[in-house]
This record gives structure tokens, sequence and C-alpha cells, in this order.
């Protein structure tokens, strides 16, 4: 069958199961989306290019699956650049197609014309620049290949005009794609090893990561945890891979984490760390990083192994393939613990849980904004996928809406890309019409996608935006309290949109809460309605999130706010 | 740990832009490269590139695996701590001036210099040899006034696989 490229390209998608594009026309595209208005794709018109990548991410985070984004070339190519390193640091498979001038035409500075496989070259996982039409249909099954499987990642596939206007054969079944991974081979031995150091452990902790939600390992993890009775804490983007509401969860670990899982870190004596790549937010300062325990990291990626902290026993694998591996070898060998050795060091837990939970207090007339984050998670039952932005509301979620399920906790771990919730919100809502999908956001952040209320306003993509307006640059805002004398540079956002208002201008529906008894009535208002909704909470000014361990120390360090620092 | 040279020498697709790949994953976290050999091999669909990079074990361990990362790249040695010979070759024009024109000729035949092209006015010799036998031949021609020097980056090969 005879096809062009742009119709090569609608039928490669549709092969790939791909049913819906995130995406902005331009001159470069105007022949694929000519095609588009012919298919029955499904095509959201964002209003930026960046909001199409982050709703793609947000859908592929949320599903599992591969997140397509179609954008013009120059500069429709290089406002995908956050959107894609943003992707690239939390291994989100995305495959972003990107218009490019006609061949001829490459490399003479022509109108609209960038190199953005050169661009994107360090933050995506690979890219291409199809310079022939013979090879579109090929470089089309190799970028989702790539994409979806060993540690996932952004795929860019550059797209010249003229090769999409060309004709060739198109035959689906007769497509060769290159393997560029090995494959898992599991490792009796090493199974051996972490069967006797598991043996001789007495305080052993599991530090679960975003490889075990990509994995999809997360009910394999939760079993094993659970048959041994081994304490979990989890990096921010490991939230949600261990149910939240479990006594075994410890919280989040880190900068910000609760005080009894970094407590539990420094003190272990056996650290199983699963699909984690060990963030400096995370560890503090190496030297100190579990220094008792020995370390034991299941990664798909070899480069993740020493790359920060030395590992005692490095297996490297996808997570649920080493998973199932070693549940399997524990079972055979009909592995027992010491169950009054367990008893001793999970009562040492709960006795930090008790001493030090976390905490904030809500008294006065002004809302405090973890107020708002429990209020939400009682009003929804936890039943709700989160976005979030970046900063000061972000590290709150996390702390205070416990995520029982993978996949349902959305936000941008590795980069930290203010501006990503309100667009990954969208892309989530699209893949789950049905679910309650609330963008967790702050005044900074917002205003640096807002123009993506317009999308949810014309596609009637019903996103709840709770907003912890504190007229501030929150994070920044607290760095400079506690390290800089409170000299407050340039991080006052007092001069703001009245955000009721601009969300009514954009066609979404507006509400604001100013005391604390109007909380819960907002957000029962706001999360009924079937419509989009931004509820602004003008929430405490000066809130600080705490524990937090000051950057370059210890993470048993832990600075508590209003309480004493607590060695 | 001790800080030596390490000469990797890395397999990959011969696609555009694996060059570029290679060095800007390097040169994004802060890798250098010292120097450099790259061409195809038996296949021309596979190239070798042969690279030398000064840093302790665990840097290298840390480049091979950013390198392996790669989608393009299929296989990463480190020569270094295996048996392997090391070449370099460099192609020299020496001017033939009244007063050193004797002096060239007596150092190229007591050296064994290979003379690829000789003229009147100057003479090019190519000169093969591991990096020691490199500086030492630089070192004996220094004296005798280079006009102009080129030299390749080392290639590599183990002995046993």
């Amino acid at each position: 069958m005879k096809l062009k490229g742009t119709q090569i390209l609608l039928k490669a998608l549709e092969e790939e199961k791909v049913d819906i594009i995130f995406g902005y026309p331009g001159g470069a595209v105007l022949d694929i989306y000519d095609q588009l208005y012919k298919s029955n794709m499904k095509h959201i018109l964002v209003r930026h290019e960046q909001g199409a990548v982050h709703a793609a991410d947000g859908y592929a985070r949320s599903t599992g699956r591969v997140g397509v984004c179609l954008v013009t070339s120059g500069p429709g190519a290089t406002n995908t650049v956050t959107g894609i390193a943003t992707a690239n640091m939390d291994s989100i498979p995305l495959v972003v197609f990107t218009g490019q001038v006609p061949t001829g035409l490459i490399g003479n500075d022509a109108f609209q014309e960038c190199d953005i496989t050169g661009i994107t070259r360090p933050c995506t996982k690979h890219n291409f620049l199809v310079r022939n039409i013979e090879d579109l249909a090929s470089t089309i099954k190799e970028a989702f290949h790539i994409a979806r499987s060993g540690r996932p990642g952004p795929v860019l596939v550059d797209l010249p005009k003229n090769v999409m206007a060309t004709e060739t054969e198109y035959d689906p079944a007769n497509i060769k794609i290159r393997n560029y991974e090995a494959t898992y081979k599991p490792a009796p031995k090493k199974m051996a090893n972490f069967f006797e150091m598991l043996n001789s452990a007495k305080k052993p902790l599991i530090m679960t990561g975003g490889g075990v939600i990509l994995g999809k390992s997360s009910e394999l993890l939760t079993g094993f945890a659970r048959k041994y009775q081994i304490p979990v804490t989890g990096t921010l983007m490991g939230l949600g891979s261990f149910p939240g509401s479990d006594p075994l969860w410890l919280g989040m670990l880190g900068m910000h984490g609760t005080y009894y899982a970094n407590m539990a870190i420094s003190h272990c004596d056996l650290l199983l760390a699963v699909g984690v790549r060990f963030d400096d937010r995370v560890t503090g300062t190496i030297e100190t990083f579990a220094a008792n325990a020995k370390i034991v990291q299941i990664d798909i990626d070899p480069s993740s192994i020493n790359k920060n902290v030395a590992v005692d026993l490095p297996i490297i694998g996808d997570t649920q393939a080493v998973l199932k591996d070693l549940i399997k070898f524990m079972d055979e060998h009909n592995y027992t613990y010491e169950k009054s050795q367990r008893q001793e060091w999970l009562a040492q837990l709960a006795e930090w849980k008790e001493k030090v939970p976390l905490t904030y207090c809500q008294n006065g007339k002004v809302i405090k904004p973890q107020f708002v984050i429990e209020t939400l998670y009682k009003l929804t039952k936890g039943d709700a996928i989160i976005t979030t932005e970046v900063g000061q509301h972000q590290m709150w979620t996390a702390q205070f809406f416990p995520f029982d399920k993978p996949n349902t906790f959305v936000t941008s771990g590795g980069l930290g890309t203010m501006g990503f919730g309100l667009p990954a919100a969208i892309g989530v809502k699209c893949a789950f019409p049905d679910k309650q999908v609330v963008d967790i956001a702050g005044d900074g952040s917002i205003q640096m996608n807002i123009q993506e209320l317009a999308t949810a306003a014309q596609y009637k993509i019903n996103v709840k935006i709770v907003l912890l307006n504190n007229e501030f640059l929150g994070m920044p805002r607290q760095w400079q309290e506690l390290f800089y004398e409170k000299r407050y540079s340039h991080t006052d956002m007092t001069y703001a949109p009245d955000f009721v208002k601009l969300a009514e201008a954009y066609n979404v529906v507006g509400l604001r809460a100013t005391k604390p008894e109007e909380v819960e009535t907002v957000l029962k208002e706001g999360l009924a309605l079937d419509k989009p909704v931004l509820m602004d909470f003008r929430v405490s000014r000066e809130e600080c999130v705490y524990p937090m361990v000051h950057p370059g120390d210890s993470i048993s360090n832990m600075s508590l706010g209003s309480r004493e620092m607590i060695n | 740990m001790e800080k030596k040279e390490h000469i990797i020498s890395i397999l990959v697709h011969n696609k555009p832009d694996v060059l570029a790949r290679i060095a800007g994953t390097l040169g994004g976290k802060g890798y250098n490269i010292e120097s450099l050999s790259v061409n195809t091999t038996m296949q021309y669909e596979i190239s070798k590139i042969v690279m030398t990079t000064v840093g302790t074990q665990e840097t290298v361990n840390r480049i091979e695996g950013q390198l392996q990362r790669l989608v393009d790249v299929i296989q990463v040695d480190d020569l270094t701590n295996v048996e392997s010979i090391h070449r370099e070759l460099i192609l020299v024009r020496l001017n033939l001036t009244a007063e050193k024109k004797e002096q060239v000729k007596k150092a190229v035949d007591t050296n064994k210099w290979k003379v690829i092209v000789s003229a009147d006015t100057y003479i090019i010799l190519e000169i093969t040899g591991d990096q020691s036998q490199i500086d030492f031949a630089l070192a004996r021609l220094a004296p005798l006034g280079i006009a102009d020097i080129t030299r390749t980056g080392i290639i590599a090969l183990n002995l046993e696989h």
C-alpha cells in the first residue's frame, strides 16, 4: 500500500494504540494537521507547547502508557524542551513529534528552523531526524519501543515537511527494529546473598522509588514487605508504590521527609533500595546516609548503581522481574525471620513516629496550607489522582496526602518544573475522565502555565485546582528566611491577578476561601461541580515546610521548626 | 583513588549524531576526552570509537555506565586493565633549510623513520608507535624544527577476547 508520510504517521500511531495526542499546529506540521482533520484521532489543542508535553507526561504517569505530542518546528519545538527534560529526569515514556523545515533547507537558517535533535540530545532518551520517507515507519516503531522499554524516557522524532509529503510503500507487518538493550538475567547467587543479608539483619528497611511504579511492581513490593514485616519509606517519585495507610509505611524520606523515615534510614542495618537513584534531596550528606546499613539496590539502569551511594549488593534488572525472583527464592527456601527482633525494630519506629509526628498548627483566623490538603484527603477519601506544581505545596502534598495506589501522584520530582501540575492534570483527566483529578498548586507555579485553563474549559476537562496562595514563591522564601536572614529578594508575589476573576475570564469556575471554616465548604463545592474549577485558598503567608534537613547536612539532623532541633 | 589514563573502546551503530551523542554525554557530565579515534568496522553499520580519558577507576566506571545508556552504543570495553596494544600515528613535515638539511637526513637514517614524501625543500615522515615511542620521536624531531604535525588519537586492540 502506497501512502504519504502524513498518512503513515497516523497509521503508525494507530498501530501503537495511541488514543490521544496533545499538540499545537504550525507551518511545518500543517500537512500532518490536515491528515488529523480527516482522521478519528483525538487531539487536544493546548495553549503552549510546554503544556502539550506536560499533558502527555501526566497521561503517561497515570496510565503507564506512552504519552504523545505533536508540535511545529522552531519555537514550537524549543517550547517542548522543559517538558522533555522533566520527563527525562523522571524516566517517563513520551514520544514527541516535532515538525522540521524541508530537508533541503536544513542548515540554511530557514524560517522556524532549529536543530531540535541537537538541542534535545542531552535531555531525551534518544531522538531521530527522519531524512528519508523509507525510514519513517520503522523510526516511529523504534521510537515507541525505546520510550517504553528498559528505563523509560522521552524520545523525540523530528519530521521534515517534505519527507511527510512523500509517498512510499507502507506495510506495518514488515517493520523490523533493532533491539538495543540487554535482557535481564536472573542471578541466583545474588538472591542467596540477599537471603543471607536479610537473615542476619536486625533492622531491615525498604526504600521504594519511581522505578517500582514504572516497573508496575507495587503489588509485589507490598506483598514482600508485609509478608516479612519490613518497614517501608519512599522517595517523592515512589509515593503510591506502597500503601500510605499501611502501618509499615514511614512516609517520604529526605530533605522534607518524616522524622521517623530519616531516623529509620540512619539506624537501619539493611537497606533494600528498589527503583531509586539516590538523589541528593533524598540522601543529604552521602557519608552519613544509611551509614550503619548494608545496601542492596535493585535498578534497571547500571549507571544508577554506585553513582551516588556505594552499594554492597547491586541487582540489575527491572524491579518486577527481580522482585518476582527474589520472592520466589525466599519462598523456595522457606525464609522466616526472628519475630522478636523485628518487633523491637518496629517498636523503635513506632516510638519515633509518636515522638515527632508530621504536624502543623491550625489555629486562629488564617488558613494553614496543610489543613487544606488534609481536608482534601478527607473529602476525597484519597480516591483521586493528584498532580502538583513544584515548591512548598508539593512537599506538603507528599507529607499530608497519603497515596495508597501507584500512578495516583503525578509530580515533577527530578527536574522540579514549576508549571507542570495544571497541564499534567489535563493529561490525567483525559485518561481518566471519571476520576477526581486535582492539581495542588502554588500561586507562583500556577502562573507559569495558567493559559492551559483555556484548554480545560474548551474540552470540558474538569480538573480541579487547589491553589495554596501565600503570595510568595514559598520555597525560595523559606530558604531566605532560614539561610539569608529574611532578605526576601524577589520572592514576594503580592502583585498577582485576582485568581477567581482570572478563572472566570477563562470560563472556569473560580472559588475562594479566606478563613479556615470556609475550607471544607469551598472544597466540597469545587469537587462536586462538573466543571473545571480553580479554588483560591488564601493561606498563611510564612508557613515553612518541616521537617527540613539543611542542604549539605546529614538526614538524621532535622530542623523541626518551632520545635527544637532533634538529633 | 589513583587517577590514570584509561583507553575505552566503544562499538556503536554507525548512525548520524552518534559521535555527538557520546561527546555530549561525556562533556555534559563533566568528563574530558583526551584523545579520540573513530572509524567503521568490517561492517559499515557498526563503528568503533577508541577514546582515552584520565580519571580514577570509579570515574571511568561511571563513564562506562553513561555510555551504556545510549541507545546507539553496542558495547563498551575498558582496555586499560586487560592486555592490549596501543598505537598512534603522526605525520610530520620538516623543512629542509640549508643549515638543517644534513642534520635531518642523519636523524631520519638513525631512527629509521619512514619518509613518505621527499621534496627539495621539505620531507614528510610517517611515524607510528605507542604513546612513549611517539613522545620519544617528538623529542628527537623538535630540535630539527617541525614545520607542521598531525597526530591521531590512540587506537587499541586487546590481545585476547
